[in-house]
């Protein structure tokens, strides 16, 4: 007996692999013991680094980019594969859509650069007030035109809310602007290219399912706070903020955790899948003090993680560099509710601090990916197993951040086995 | 030190940036005071606040406001100064900085920058996605004591190994020290690389500078 997913065929044992990698995850989450430690695969850049392609062809290349991201899964063997193709094979959608935030291969950085955000103020500190008096409408007529050419024309669109009758009948008329058809055109083009890499995306997630493969998260978000300070404030207008406008500050981000959740438990409802990867960016020791993050960084994001955990999904942030000195307060979750995935944070801490709480994921270091020997790798892994794997840490092991673009592959392959080797 | 400077002093090193910089326009614009003077007081509060950054109390906001309120009272004295700009003390040593080639992130590298700056060491900054060459030529007429390189993606592992190797090249690399630092820097990378060495943060940064040109901290 076989079944379909999508155009491929699943075998059984392929079923039965899925099933068993899915459960090993969820063991994990429910803080109970799996059959074996289980792994996960998330990279960018890597399978074109793998496969001798360009970073520009697996931004560009569909085809190509399924293959080789199907290719490194089925050799690698992990229990839970990030969403790779949606990470990377999104050239022709950037096009499309003229986006500013990011260069890209291509586009304003040679083919072998990995695609690099650009840290700006997207809103300027005195426009807190129009975006907590309308988000919807600062988001169209100021925020989009700036982030992303095709919503040039949307500054020319109406104020909507105090529309009504026959001001709302003749309000129309905004539509009819040259820009703003313009505008809509571009963006019915860049929905279109959209919806070509997300059914690529679909295909190839069909194509790991059916190899036996499941995604361990699909939906992504954001901390209110990082939110605001990567794509708003930028980073250090942020910092500002938290002296010159922390009252404000703090109403968005309160405001923030609601529709970030929303948006989160729509996108995840969509996708079929509970996990959610949060990259955390802004939360780590060096960055703010202690009364800072309790202050602003954290409410916010522990009530947008409770509005998920709600919704019966799983958070998983990636608590990126060492947040060690956070770890008491980012254990106020409730137990078996979450995955902790640490970057640069002692994993054996972290495991002390949050093993009753949380499954933990991580933490091979990217310098040790990308520049060590296999030897040095396996005893990374060991490590981790011997310190936090078999003292009953309920770990998924991982790259630090993935598999840095750069790692020799030998080095990938001495990862796994290791985990294979040292537990189950 | 009188009431009055003392007071701006501690209004700067305590964050109270409305206050401070009141204080100092008054006292640039309203009051006649000696601009180098007021300068000199700022110094004494930014050593505060890089003292209270390498304790742990202070974090990278505080040096951004600081910064911040540094930036405004030098715009208002320095076109008061009769001799111009230049009064300051006499610099520690010259630090060349910048994100190495393929790398365009600079939100540590302007960090470090500033924490040399206010520790003392006169600082060139060569921008993001710096190619070896520019190093190189940056290196030849700024002749520094010590060559930062910053990167936050692990890109800038070959980049850092390959602009260390340039050094090497053009038979620069023993007129000064070198070191790195970034998200992902560590040791593995700094051996890696052959750095002189590595720094996590830039209270480690102004640390090694401190160390190579034999300054107390």
């Amino acid at each position: 007996m076989s079944a379909m997913i999508g155009p491929y065929e699943q075998s059984d044992a392929a079923k039965a692999a899925y099933d068993a990698r899915w459960e090993r995850i969820l063991a994990c989450v429910r803080l109970e013991q799996p059959d074996r430690m289980p792994t996960a695969m998330q990279t960018f850049f890597w399978p074109a680094t793998r496969a001798g392609i360009s970073y520009k062809e697996l931004m560009y290349d569909y085809e190509k980019n399924k293959d080789v991201c199907f290719d490194i899964v089925r050799e690698f063997e992990p229990d839970g594969v990030y969403t790779l193709v949606l990470g990377t094979a999104i050239g022709r959608l950037l096009e499309k859509l003229d986006f500013k935030q990011l260069q890209w291969p291509g586009h304003g950085l040679r083919d072998d650069q990995p695609y690099q955000y650009l840290d700006r103020e997207y809103m300027s500190a005195d426009e807190y007030d129009e975006f907590l008096f309308d988000p919807t409408g600062f988001y169209l007529q100021k925020y989009l035109p700036r982030v992303a050419g095709v919503f040039a024309g949307f500054d020319k669109l109406p104020v909507f809310p105090g529309l009504h009758y026959f001001r709302l009948c003749f309000a129309v008329r905004a539509f009819a602007q040259p820009e703003v058809r313009a505008s809509f055109e571009r963006i019915v083009a860049a929905g279109e290219e959209a919806n070509v890499a997300m059914g690529h995306h679909l295909d190839w997630t069909n194509r790991i399912a059916a190899a036996g493969f499941p995604l361990i998260n699909s939906a992504a978000s954001i901390a209110p706070y990082d939110f605001i300070a990567d794509y708003f404030r930028g980073a250090t207008g942020t910092m500002k903020d938290l002296y010159r406008h922390k009252d404000k500050l703090k109403q968005v981000l309160d405001k923030a955790a609601i529709f970030i959740a929303r948006m989160t438990i729509a996108n995840a409802r969509a996708a079929n899948h509970p996990i959610v990867f949060i990259p955390v960016h802004w939360a780590p020791d060096r960055f703010m003090s202690p009364k800072q993050f309790e202050a602003f960084w954290w409410p916010s994001f522990r009530a947008m993680m409770m509005l998920l955990i709600e919704a019966d999904l799983i958070p998983m942030p990636l608590w990126e560099s060492d947040c060690t000195k956070r770890l008491p307060v980012i254990r106020d979750v409730p137990p078996g509710k979450c995955i902790y995935w640490f970057e640069r944070t002692d994993m054996v801490a972290a495991f002390e601090a949050l093993g009753d709480r949380v499954a933990l994921r991580g933490n091979v270091s990217p310098s040790l990916l990308a520049t060590g020997q296999p030897a040095e790798v396996d005893a990374a892994v060991k490590h981790l197993v011997d310190n936090v794997w078999r003292k009953g840490g309920k770990l998924i092991l991982d790259g630090a951040f993935g598999i840095p673009d750069e790692t020799p592959t030998a080095n990938v392959r001495a990862m796994y086995d290791a985990a294979r080797k040292y537990a189950g | 030190m009188s009431e009055q400077e003392r007071q701006l002093v501690d209004w700067l090193a305590d964050m109270e940036e409305d206050d401070a910089l009141a204080l100092a326009k008054r006292m640039l614009l309203e009051e006649g005071a000696n601009p180098a003077r007021v300068l000199d007081l700022c110094r004494a509060a930014m050593d505060i606040v890089g003292k209270r950054f390498e304790a742990g109390e202070y974090f990278l906001p505080e040096l951004v406001i600081a910064g911040e309120m540094l930036d405004t009272i030098g715009r208002v004295a320095k076109p008061l100064m009769r001799s111009g700009p230049g009064e300051g003390p006499k610099k520690l040593g010259k630090v060349l900085i910048g994100s190495v080639h393929g790398d365009l992130h600079d939100i540590g590298k302007n960090i470090v920058s500033f924490m040399l700056d206010i520790n003392g060491f006169e600082v060139k900054d060569i921008g993001v996605d710096a190619p070896a060459q520019r190093f190189v030529d940056a290196i030849e007429a700024f002749k520094p004591d010590v060559v930062g390189l910053s990167g936050f993606l692990t890109l800038a592992f070959d980049s850092m190994k390959e602009t260390i190797a340039a050094f090497e090249q053009a038979g620069l690399r023993g007129r000064f020290k070198t070191m790195i630092g970034g998200g992902q820097i560590d040791e593995t990378v700094r051996a890696y690389t052959g750095a002189d060495a590595f720094g996590i943060n830039a209270v480690e940064a102004v640390a090694l500078c401190r160390n190579w040109l034999g300054v107390s901290a």
